[in-house]
């Protein structure tokens, strides 16, 4: 392929918005309330859109005849490449929101970045998506301040999920082959620049949510790589079940 | 830069006027503003829409719509999807707004108020049964990713607010 390391690119960028859009759709009339339901899977519904709109872009690159379906189903687990972050399964509403807090800061710090890049299509997706995910950076981070400042049992379960999923945030900031080429060629985003502002937005919200903020410094990477969690082959046999069992089918 | 102003061939608007919002029915693609070019070249209409959010699933009922109103007038219809520039909310015409409120659903304020009514620190949005701004956001989050949810404090009313989206 000519294009490939701009084509691993965009999967790197999409594959987030992908995996963490599925987890989100798993959710469909199972939130804890009406409106948060909705919106979560407005949410998703947003994320899946993102994605559609990278992967026409990539399939397009590749002289191979794929489609942006083929993209999204027929890779195995070891050609995601999503941060570990969003493949974390559901475990409870508070978990989600630390999930989409974590991820929600770091989207929208890179798509600002990603509007300034060379390539004019990615900028056009960028563009779009911003306004989107600055919406949902506003949502999760109200529902960690009313968690974290709220009851007793709120609170605690939020920190604990603060602490479980601390390890996967520096994983945001690492640099693939493909970033690094991509950065030089002034279309890809350097990843690292990001991560002050990150960590900063990160506690100042945790603090006025009266979160303490984790002191560990272990952090797991690998997915950006293909290398995913136990949850990642679950989560993809639901994504891919339609494609797997007949496969071409088409709507 | 969202001043950007459609192409239209003024010959074309009448089929296009025919085309609606199938989740918003009262509001035709031209008072939503997705249309961004609509040419006429050897017979054949090249339209270029643009989504109002990546993922808003009305757009490929709207692209078949399209191609069927303009079946029905004899025109082959080729709808292509546009990203750039991106689609803003300045774009609902004014008279897309006023049906917009009839119809129920409380037209976008400008930027600077929306922030305030979405983060629940100003009551600015009017409820579209009696008007009272005595209102709150129920969720940032309504029934279609372009709206967010309100309920009015006087009259009880839960009612939508189409999301300032510049």
């Amino acid at each position: 392929m000519k294009q490939d390391t701009l084509y691993q690119y965009i999967l790197g960028i999409a594959d987030n918005s992908l995996i963490l859009g599925q987890r989100l759709g798993e959710l469909c009339g199972h939130g804890p309330t009406l409106e948060t339901d909705i919106a979560i899977t407005n949410i998703s519904l947003d994320l899946i859109g993102q994605t559609r709109s990278y992967y026409q872009y990539a399939a397009g690159l590749s002289d191979e005849g794929i489609t942006e379906d083929d993209i999204a189903f027929l890779r195995k687990e070891r050609e995601y490449r999503n941060v570990l972050l969003v493949e974390q399964p559901n475990t409870h509403f508070g978990y989600v929101m630390v999930r989409q807090f974590f991820f929600d800061v770091f989207h929208l710090l890179f798509l600002k970045e990603l509007q300034q890049s060379a390539d004019e299509t990615l900028v056009a997706i960028a563009n779009k998506a911003v306004k989107e995910v600055g919406y949902h950076q506003r949502f999760s981070s109200d529902w960690i301040k009313r968690l974290g400042d709220g009851t007793e049992e709120s609170h605690q379960k939020v920190q604990e999920a603060v602490n479980d999923l601390w390890r996967y945030t520096d994983e945001l900031f690492y640099m693939t082959e493909a970033d690094k080429a991509m950065f030089n060629n002034d279309i890809g985003v350097d990843l690292s620049h990001l991560k002050d502002t990150y960590y900063e937005t990160i506690t100042t919200v945790l603090s006025d949510a009266t979160l303490a903020v984790p002191d560990n410094t272990y952090f797991q990477k690998g997915g950006k790589d293909g290398i995913h969690t136990e949850h990642m082959g679950y989560l993809l046999s639901d994504l891919q079940y339609m494609q797997r069992t007949y496969p071409n089918m088409n709507w | 830069m969202t001043e950007v102003a459609p192409h239209i061939e003024p010959h074309l608007l009448d089929i296009l006027e025919t085309v609606s919002d199938p989740e918003i029915p009262v509001l035709t693609v031209l008072d939503l503003g997705v249309i961004r070019e609509a040419v006429e070249v050897d017979g054949v209409v090249r339209i270029k829409l643009t989504p109002t959010y990546s993922g808003c699933p009305a757009m490929d009922v709207m692209s078949d719509d399209l191609k069927t109103a303009f079946e029905k007038a004899g025109k082959k219809a080729i709808v292509k999807l546009v990203l750039a520039p991106a689609w803003s909310s300045d774009w609902i015409s004014e008279a897309g707004k006023k049906k917009m409120e009839a119809y129920g659903i409380a037209a976008p304020l400008d930027a600077t108020a929306d922030k305030e009514a979405l983060l629940g620190e100003a009551k600015v949005v009017a409820c579209t049964n009696c008007g009272s701004k005595n209102t709150r956001l129920v969720s940032q989050f309504g029934s279609t990713a372009c709206k967010a949810l309100f309920q009015c404090n006087d009259c009880q009313e839960p009612f939508d607010y189409f999301k300032c989206l510049t």
